[in-house]
């Protein structure tokens, strides 16, 4: 079986945010950049069935510039066979998914795996757009994947609850913990991640479909105010009447 | 022309999230000069449905069919996109929910329209060009984006925006067939299977929220949470090592890595406030920290806080609530 992972280059968890002085970009000046965390499950998962089945291939994709190599070389460590980078800045999630869906069709990809969403741009939608270019279902997101020949049984997180679905390939799922325990690279992987293909792509289709035209950081706290522990009661009188929140 | 929003119902109920989706709806519509539909997905009653009206929603579309009770991401698009091309819907406004986003990034490639997820505010809108607020950087930033596609798709972030309540109002609802196959089930549910919510408060939907972290110990001490949370009404959620060792749920995991919450009202027990943590709580209104170490760094994102021990804490707030009647 064929797998294809979607992986993002995205600012580390514990990175603090800041913009250029005109609030047009993203500031990445010192920034370290990572797999998208639940990027993470999709890849492990995608090698942990590929090991079940003892057959089969795990291609990890991005859409990015020459600056996300190093985290598909990461990928390549963890456990894929080969990489795919379309060379293009990820312009908007359009754009992104008219990438993925092109290069996933010319592979013949059984299964397309991602994320459930971007921790930076938080679109949670890539995965819709390419399930619906390809005309395949779309599981988002998944807390679990199973397979047995060409079905899948998925657990599909929904408000307040989970649904079991089962679907065929081909299909796109975005994946969240539990799924799997995302695995880290080994000193054998790093050493073959070398040598792996990753072979650079030009884009294709039609450009973004949004922009951004400015951002801004959140307003700043005003300062928290303390009540001592023996008075916790009241804090419920200041959040009945101050804050009025209860 | 007019505005179609996505209503989300459970059990007969329509969700608190779409009838702020509803109302954010109906104030572009206004805006637009021209008037909002509705169309309901999920286990509605037409009887709460007409209550739309409320909201500022003029008209319901309502397909009676029994298998779109459950969420099925193929059949809901049809039907939504159906129901966008019936009343030539140029704005389609949906929840930043699971299903919500989920069927709105489907609806974008096949209507060709331009999505936002995740917004906080009503629309600027210029002409045929509407600019959107929506939360990015897990919380941390906002980006202001601008759609300029001719049909435009806007998932609205829980709890950003106030209901409206019009009193008297009702909506005129209407049966509404989308034709649909089994083909558009493919990825129907073979088995749907609803927490139990601690006193049935949904936490993605719940604007009060008591949380627990790493200082509540173990286990066996949650009930302080519970009854505070069940005293003020409040859902309760934990913080990611919380649910890593099992002494909560997963889905009750916010952060980073968990699910976002935006209450009115979230109350931090034992928990460090580590930046994961943090950017899944920080658009909450009003943030209250217990924390025995002066030095957490969730007092500075707090609005409230007590230095002490939950364990002395606790029972004195939920005290303090039933007092107040
Ligand atoms: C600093 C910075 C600024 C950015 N500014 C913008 C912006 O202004 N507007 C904008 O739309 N986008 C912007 N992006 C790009 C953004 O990261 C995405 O690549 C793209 O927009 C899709 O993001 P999303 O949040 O909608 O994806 P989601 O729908 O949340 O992502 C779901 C899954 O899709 C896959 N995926 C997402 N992006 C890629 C990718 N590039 N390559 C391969 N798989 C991917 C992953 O598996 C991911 O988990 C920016 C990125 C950075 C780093
Ligand atoms: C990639 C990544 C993603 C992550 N995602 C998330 C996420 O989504 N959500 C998340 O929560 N974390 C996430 N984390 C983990 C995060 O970094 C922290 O480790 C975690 O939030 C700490 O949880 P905690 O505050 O419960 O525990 P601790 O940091 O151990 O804090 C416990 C707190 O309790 C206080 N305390 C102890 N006893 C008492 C008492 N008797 N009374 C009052 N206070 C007391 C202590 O002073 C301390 O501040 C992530 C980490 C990484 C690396």
């Amino acid at each position: 079986m064929k797998f294809l992972v979607c992986i993002s280059n995205v600012p580390d968890t514990t990175t603090k945010i800041t913009f250029t002085p005109d609030n047009k970009e993203f500031n990445k000046a010192g920034v370290q950049f990572v797999i998208n965390p639940w990027d993470e499950y999709a890849l492990t998962r995608a090698i942990e069935l590929k090991e079940a089945q003892g057959s089969g291939t795990v291609t990890v994709l991005n859409v990015g510039e020459a600056d996300t190599e190093p985290n598909i070389r990461k990928a390549l460590a963890i456990g894929a066979d080969d990489a795919i980078r379309v060379n293009a800045a990820p312009k908007d999630a359009w754009f992104v998914a008219q990438q993925i869906a092109h290069y996933a069709k010319e592979g013949g990809y059984d299964v397309i795996l991602m994320g459930k969403e971007s921790i930076d741009y938080n679109g949670f939608q890539v995965h819709g757009m390419v399930g619906e270019l390809l005309g395949i279902p779309t599981v988002a997101p998944a807390m679990k994947l199973d397979m047995s020949g060409n079905t899948a049984t998925l657990e599909r997180e929904i408000e307040g609850g989970k649904e079991i679905v089962e679907v065929n390939t081909p299909f796109v799922a975005s994946c969240q913990q539990p799924m799997c325990e995302p695995r880290i690279p080994n000193m054998r992987g790093i050493m073959t991640a070398r040598t792996k293909p990753l072979k650079v792509v030009e884009p294709v289709g039609e450009g973004a479909a949004t922009a951004v035209a400015e951002y801004a950081l959140p307003p700043k706290k005003q300062g928290v105010k303390l009540i001592p522990a023996e008075q916790a009661g009241e804090l419920i009188k200041l959040l009945r009447n101050e804050a009025k929140v209860i | 022309m007019s505005v179609l929003v996505v209503v989300e119902c459970d059990k007969g109920e329509v969700k608190k999230s779409s009838l702020e989706v509803a109302s954010y709806g109906a104030q572009v519509a206004q805006a637009l000069g021209t008037t909002a539909t509705a169309v309901a997905v999920g286990e509605a009653t037409e009887a709460n449905l007409a209550k739309l009206g409320e909201q500022g929603i003029s008209k319901v579309l309502f397909d009676n069919e029994p298998r779109l009770k459950d969420f099925v991401n193929g059949a809901y698009t049809k039907l939504i996109a159906a129901a966008a091309d019936k009343e030539q819907a140029k704005v389609i406004v949906l929840a930043n929910s699971n299903i919500g986003a989920s069927v709105g990034s489907r609806l974008a490639v096949r209507l060709k329209a331009s999505l936002a997820t995740n917004v906080v505010e009503l629309p600027k809108i210029d002409g045929g060009q509407f600019t959107v607020k929506r939360g990015a950087f897990s919380g941390k930033a906002f980006a202001d984006v601008v759609l300029s596609g001719e049909r435009k798709i806007i998932a609205v972030k829980k709890n950003s925006i106030e209901a409206l309540h019009n009193g008297g109002q009702t909506a005129q609802v209407e049966s509404f067939s989308a034709q649909l196959s089994d083909a558009d089930f493919a990825d129907a549910p073979k088995q749907v299977i609803m927490q139990d919510q601690a006193g049935g408060i949904l936490l993605p939907e719940a604007d009060k929220v008591v949380s627990g972290g790493r200082g509540m110990k173990g286990p066996e001490n949650w009930h302080l949470i519970e009854d505070l949370a069940k005293a003020l009404g409040a859902a309760t959620a934990c913080s990611k090592p919380v649910s890593d060792v099992d002494w909560r749920p997963h889905h009750e995991h916010v952060g980073q890595t968990g699910i976002t919450v935006s209450p009115n009202l979230y109350i931090a027990c034992g928990i460090s406030g580590a930046i994961q943590h943090l950017a899944g709580v920080n658009s909450s209104k009003v943030i209250v920290v217990i924390n025995k170490d002066p030095e957490a760094p969730f007092f500075k994102a707090a609005d409230y806080g007590i230095v002490g021990d939950v364990f002395e804490v606790l029972p004195k707030l939920t005290q303090a609530v039933k007092e107040l009647g």
